[in-house]
């Protein structure tokens, strides 16, 4: 098919959607990603019965605490199809490229490079020391 | 099990928005396995409040840390040379962590991150209910093992009242009768004959009404 989806996109390929835990969603927030978005098989197509709905109500979760935060629960997103779709998973891709281009960077993102570059010139100081 | 559920992150926020060093504590007890107080809950909370305070602006440190329980003086000794440098603690333990840590670290604010809500056991995935009011004096032994105390909306100890109906509590038809279901029990256990029997009145000086409670040991006592 060799559909194209936006380049911005960096995919992480896990096992099932259940296997993504809330902590890992929010963890890639706070490193500054603009957007997280997980796309699992459909519902009661979970060749693990409920992994996707276990997806789902953690999204739901994370959602209400990137609102509270100030991050912006729409952000984050799930979406569901067929593991053959191909067509919809580029469509997918556009979507989320579209609502991210909309919202903004993350608003946290300029601290979290400014906090990495100083960790960067520490450890560059530290090994210049040793 | 002490049951716990999740206190709203703005109301945490607010507790600690002008602190620069945070402690998030958690424990390895009940609230981990209810879900809201344990390792992975100290990081979720952890990483939410250092993306609240990074969009704020500011640059505030804050730690992770899990202990066994927070209801021991062993565990709770762990923290002692790193609460220091913290301004402030969040504990997302039962509100027995909660006081316990604040009376050890008597200079240190120590806020609740969970609201405490009762002794109960594991229903279904989720799903948390009410089983035990620590009365102080169990009488589950009358009452084939379903609690009039907390089973009943009245605590009533001969019931049930004319508000049963259809084995529902009048407060919700969600919420079984206390003593609809202690009938049934006795007659799966052939026992109804018990249920004949007058209760007496309880002594309610053992439970909350006589004032905060002890047990005191002699025979483990140092």
């Amino acid at each position: 098919m060799r559909l194209g989806y936006p380049t911005s996109i960096k995919i992480i390929r896990v096992p099932c959607t259940g296997k993504v835990d809330a902590l890992h969603i929010m963890r890639s927030f706070e490193k500054g990603a603009d957007g997280v978005y997980l796309v699992g098989c459909r519902e009661g197509d979970c060749h693990f019965e409920r992994g996707n709905f276990r997806a789902k109500a953690r999204v739901e979760q994370i959602r209400k605490i990137l609102d509270a935060v100030g991050i912006g629960g729409h952000r984050l997103q799930m979406y569901n199809l067929s593991s053959s779709d191909g067509p919809m998973f580029a469509r997918f891709a556009e979507e989320m490229h579209a609502r991210i281009l909309e919202a903004g960077p993350n608003p946290i993102r300029g601290a979290v490079i400014k906090q990495k570059k100083v960790q960067t010139d520490q450890n560059q100081i530290a090994g210049a020391a040793l | 099990m002490i049951v716990a559920d999740k206190k709203p992150i703005e109301e945490i926020i607010d507790y600690v928005k002008d602190y620069q060093s945070i402690l998030v504590l958690g424990c390895n007890e009940c609230v981990t396995v209810c879900e809201v107080g344990g390792k992975k809950e100290v990081g979720l909370l952890a990483s939410a409040l250092r993306m609240h305070f990074l969009q704020q602006g500011g640059e505030v440190n804050i730690g992770e840390r899990t202990l066994e329980r927070q209801c021991d003086h062993e565990y709770l000794e762990e923290i002692r040379d790193n609460i220091d440098h913290y301004e402030a603690v969040v504990s997302i333990a039962c509100g027995v962590g909660v006081q316990f840590t604040a009376e050890k670290y008597q200079t240190k604010p120590v806020y609740p991150g969970v609201n405490t809500l009762f002794m109960g056991a594991n229903e279904a995935r989720g799903v948390w209910s009410e089983r035990c009011q620590g009365c102080g004096q169990c009488i589950l032994a009358i009452s084939g093992g379903i609690c009039p105390v907390s089973r009943c909306a009245k605590r009533i100890l001969n019931g049930p009242c004319g508000g049963s109906t259809a084995g529902k509590c009048e407060i919700s038809k969600d919420i079984p009768c206390g003593w609809q279901l202690i009938i049934d029990r006795l007659k799966a256990l052939g026992r109804m004959d018990d249920y004949e029997k007058i209760n007496p009145i309880k002594n309610w000086s053992t439970e909350r009404a006589g004032g905060p409670r002890k047990v005191i040991r002699e025979d483990l006592k140092l």
